[in-house]
C-alpha cells in the first residue's frame, strides 16, 4: 500500500534527532510554523546511543513552554521508526497533519497576521 | 547501690543542685519521671489537671517544648505551673527554636523560678510541626547546650566570659536513643554527651527490649552506667495502629514484629490494657538491668493511666524528700 | 558551584509585561554549567517571550546576550554601549550577577530570571545537591569531609540527631543523614575515634550571621 504524504510541510535533515534543541523547535513556531514532528530511529537504536532519548525529552519539554504560552504543546511530537518504513512514515505525516488541522493554526502566526493587516 | 537517706547524701557532698531528681538518683532510688505536653492554648489548666494525675506517682514532670515542631504554650510558663503547685518540673529546651542568648536568657528566667532540673535537646526538625516554612535556629546542638547549661552553673560565667549573679543552679540531662543509626556510635554518643556534661539521661522510648539491653551492655563495658544516671523510656501503646505508626512513621522508633502481634492479637477494646501490660512487663524486666536508674513514662495524651504503671510496675510509693 | 533554577515563566511574565524593550542577559559561569541561565537558556526564554507577547498583542522588542560573567565590572563592561537601548534587563545570572549589572546599570530596572538556590555539584545529570553554605570557616578537616552545615537538616556540630535511621535523615527517607555519611567516612579513614572529640561551639560570626562579608587581600590589589 503506497500512502500519500501531506506537501505541506518541510523535512529538516538531521545526522541524528539527539542534535535538535529546545531552541530549534521553538524558533519553528516563531517563524510561524503549526506543528513540528521530530522522527527518529526506533528507541534502542540509536547509532549515538541515546540521540533518540534526548530529541524526546527536549520534545517534552518545548511542549510544555508551549503549552504555558498557550500557543499548545500537542503541536509537537515525537516519532520513532525504523529506516525503510515509508509508509509508516507517510502514516505519521497525515496523522500529524490531521492532528494540526484540528488544532487550527498556530496562535503567533496568527496575532503577526493580524498585525500586519492592520499596518 | 544502696539507699542512703537524704541526709547521709547531703552529708557526701556529692549534691551539685536542689534538684529533686538528682537527690532521688543519688540516694540510689529507681527513679520515676513523667511528662506533660502543654497545650495548644494558653490556658493553664491543661497543664495543671495533667500534672494533677500524676503527682503522687512521680519525682518530677518534663514539660516538653514544642515536641513534633507543633507551637504550643512555651515550655516554661508550663515548668512554673508545675513549680507553683509545688511539685519538681523538668525544663525541656530544644536548640531548634533559639539562639545562644535566647538559651541562656530562659535559663536564667528558670533559675530565677528556682526550676532546677533540665533536659537538652536539639529537637524534631520544623517540617514535622505547623511550621513547615519557619526558619530553624541551631545555633548551639544539643551537646554544646549541655556544655552552656554546666558552664553557667558551674563556672557562673555566660558562654560570652561574663559572670553570672546568682548562677543557675540546674541538674542537666540528655535524651540518649539506643536505637538510632548508626548503631555503632549509639554508646560513643553518649560517652560524648557525658563528657560534655549531662549528669542523666531519659531515653527514646524502648520497645526492643534485647537491642535496649544490647545497649546497656556496651554502656556497662565502657563503665558509662557509673557517669550518669540512665532513665530508660517508656511509652505504653494505645493500640494495635499506634504501635504501627510508631514504627513506620516516627524517626529513630524501634518498634519490634512482636509488639504489634500482641496488640493485634487481642480485640480492639482490649488493645489499650495491653498495651499498659506490655509496658508494665517491659519495666520489671528492666529493673533488674545493671545502670538503669530509674524510667521516664511518657504517656502521650494518656496521663491518667501513668499511676497505674506506677504501682503495677512495684515503683510505688514515691521516696519522700 | 552556584546552582540556580529556573523561575517559573508565568512569574518572569508578570515581571516584564510591562517593559517595550527587554534584554534577556546569561552568564557564561555557573548558570551555564547548571542549565539555567546559559546561552541556551536565554535563547529558549527569548524565544518563548516572543511568542507570548505577540500572541497578547504586546509584541516586544527582546534581544539576547551572554556574558563570561555577570560578576565582574570587565565583562559588565561589555553592554555599556547598549543598555540604553533596553526598557529592562532580565538576567540569568545568580543573585550576584543580577545584584552587580544592578549596581552598575544604576538607572536600568534589573530583573531575576532565575532562583539562586545554593553551592553544589552536579551529582548527576540533571541533578544538582548542596555542599556548602559558606560559613567563612572551614570544619571539613575535622568531619571526615562532609560538611554538616550544609548537609545535615539541623546542622548539628556533634551528630547525628536521634532521627537518623537507615543512613537518612528524618526529614526525607531520600535524603542521606550526613552523619552517617560522616561516621562511615571516618570508619573509612580509621579515624572513628575523632568521632568522640567534641565539636566546640561555633563562631558564626563569619557566617551569614555576621552581617554581610568582605574578603580583602592586600597582597594582590594593586
Ligand atoms: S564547613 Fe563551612 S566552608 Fe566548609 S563546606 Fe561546610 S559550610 Fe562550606
Ligand atoms: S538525621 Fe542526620 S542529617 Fe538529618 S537532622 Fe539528624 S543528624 Fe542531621
Amino acid at each position: 500500500m503506497r500512502l500519500k504524504c501531506p506537501a505541506n510541510f518541510r523535512i529538516i535533515r538531521l545526522p541524528c534527532t539527539g542534535k535538535i534543541d529546545v531552541i530549534h523547535i521553538l524558533r519553528a513556531f516563531e517563524k510561524g510554523a503549526d506543528g513540528v514532528y521530530v522522527v527518529g530511529c526506533m528507541e534502542g537504536d540509536c547509532h549515538f546511543k541515546s540521540g533518540n532519548f534526548r530529541a524526546r525529552k527536549r520534545v517534552e519539554q518545548a511542549a510544555k513552554i508551549l503549552d504555558q504560552i498557550g500557543v499548545g504543546g500537542e503541536r509537537v511530537k515525537m516519532y520513532n521508526l525504523s529506516s525503510g518504513e515509508g509508509p509508516l512514515f507517510a502514516q505519521y505525516s497525515i496523522e500529524m497533519d490531521n492532528k494540526i488541522r484540528e488544532l487550527g493554526p498556530n496562535p503567533v502566526k496568527v496575532a503577526l497576521q493580524a498585525k500586519k493587516q492592520a499596518a | 547501690m544502696s539507699l542512703r537517706t537524704l541526709e547521709e547524701l547531703k552529708a557526701s557532698g556529692e549534691l551539685r543542685t536542689s534538684s529533686k531528681l538528682e537527690a532521688i538518683l543519688k540516694m540510689g532510688h529507681l527513679a520515676v519521671t513523667s511528662e506533660c505536653g502543654p497545650p495548644r492554648g494558653s490556658d493553664p489548666k491543661a497543664v495543671t489537671e495533667k500534672a494533677e494525675l500524676i503527682k503522687n506517682h512521680v519525682d518530677a514532670i518534663n514539660t516538653t517544648d514544642n515536641q513534633t515542631a507543633v507551637t504550643r504554650m512555651c515550655s516554661l510558663a508550663a515548668c512554673i505551673h508545675v513549680k507553683q503547685m509545688g511539685l519538681e518540673p523538668v525544663l525541656q529546651m530544644v536548640t531548634r527554636d533559639r539562639n545562644r542568648i535566647a538559651l541562656q536568657s530562659d535559663l536564667l528566667g528558670a533559675a530565677s523560678f528556682n526550676i532546677n532540673t533540665m533536659l537538652c535537646l536539639s529537637g524534631d526538625h520544623q517540617s514535622f510541626g505547623d511550621c513547615k516554612q519557619g526558619q530553624n535556629v541551631h545555633d548551639l546542638d544539643s551537646m554544646q547546650l549541655i556544655q552552656t547549661v554546666r558552664r553557667m552553673r558551674d563556672d557562673g560565667k555566660f558562654l560570652g566570659g561574663d559572670d553570672i549573679k546568682r548562677p543557675p543552679n540546674i541538674f542537666v540531662g540528655a535524651a540518649a536513643n539506643p536505637f538510632a543509626d548508626p548503631f555503632e556510635i549509639r554508646v560513643p554518643r553518649l560517652a560524648k554527651k557525658i563528657a560534655c556534661g549531662a549528669e542523666f539521661i531519659q531515653t527514646q522510648c524502648i520497645y526492643n527490649l534485647d537491642k535496649f539491653e544490647e545497649w546497656m551492655r556496651r554502656v556497662r563495658e565502657r563503665g558509662l552506667h557509673e557517669k550518669v544516671f540512665i532513665m530508660a523510656g517508656m511509652t505504653p501503646m494505645k493500640s494495635a495502629g499506634m504501635a504501627k505508626y510508631m514504627k513506620n512513621r516516627v524517626p529513630g522508633m524501634d518498634v519490634p514484629d512482636e509488639i504489634i502481634a500482641r496488640l493485634s492479637g487481642v480485640p480492639k477494646d482490649k488493645q489499650a490494657e495491653e498495651g499498659i501490660n506490655i509496658c508494665v512487663e517491659a519495666i520489671q524486666r528492666l529493673k533488674e538491668v545493671e545502670g538503669v536508674a530509674g524510667f521516664h513514662i511518657m504517656a502521650i495524651e494518656w496521663e491518667e493511666k501513668v499511676p497505674e504503671i506506677v504501682e503495677r510496675s512495684g515503683l510505688y510509693p514515691r521516696p519522700q524528700v | 558551584m552556584i546552582i540556580a533554577s529556573k523561575k517559573p515563566i508565568e512569574e518572569i511574565i508578570q515581571e516584564v509585561k510591562d517593559y517595550k524593550r527587554l534584554l534577556i542577559l546569561g552568564c557564561n559561569e555557573c548558570v551555564t554549567v547548571c542549565e539555567a541561565g546559559g546561552k541556551k537558556e536565554v535563547e529558549v526564554l527569548a524565544s518563548t517571550l516572543r511568542m507570548h507577547f505577540i500572541k497578547e498583542g504586546n509584541e516586544k522588542k527582546i534581544e539576547e546576550r551572554t556574558l563570561e560573567r555577570q560578576c565582574d565590572h570587565e565583562y559588565l563592561e561589555e553592554i555599556r554601549g547598549i543598555v540604553d537601548n533596553y526598557d529592562a534587563i532580565l538576567s540569568l545570572a545568580c543573585g550576584v550577577g543580577v545584584q552587580f549589572t544592578a549596581e552598575k546599570y544604576h538607572s536600568t530596572p534589573l530583573l531575576p530570571g532565575v532562583n539562586t538556590c545554593f553551592l553544589g555539584a552536579n551529582e548527576q545529570r540533571g541533578m544538582w545537591t548542596e555542599r556548602c553554605q559558606a560559613c567563612g570557616s572551614c570544619i571539613l578537616a575535622r568531619t571526615g569531609g562532609i560538611c554538616p552545615i550544609s548537609r545535615c537538616a539541623k546542622r548539628v556540630m556533634n551528630g547525628p540527631c536521634g532521627g537518623s535511621s537507615k543512613g537518612k535523615c528524618e526529614i526525607n527517607k531520600e535524603l542521606d543523614c550526613a552523619w552517617q555519611l560522616i561516621i562511615d567516612r571516618l570508619r573509612d579513614l580509621g579515624r572513628l575515634d575523632d568521632y568522640e572529640i567534641v565539636a566546640p561551639i561555633k563562631d558564626w560570626s563569619t557566617e551569614r550571621a555576621g552581617g554581610p562579608r568582605k574578603v580583602v587581600r592586600e597582597d594582590v590589589q594593586v
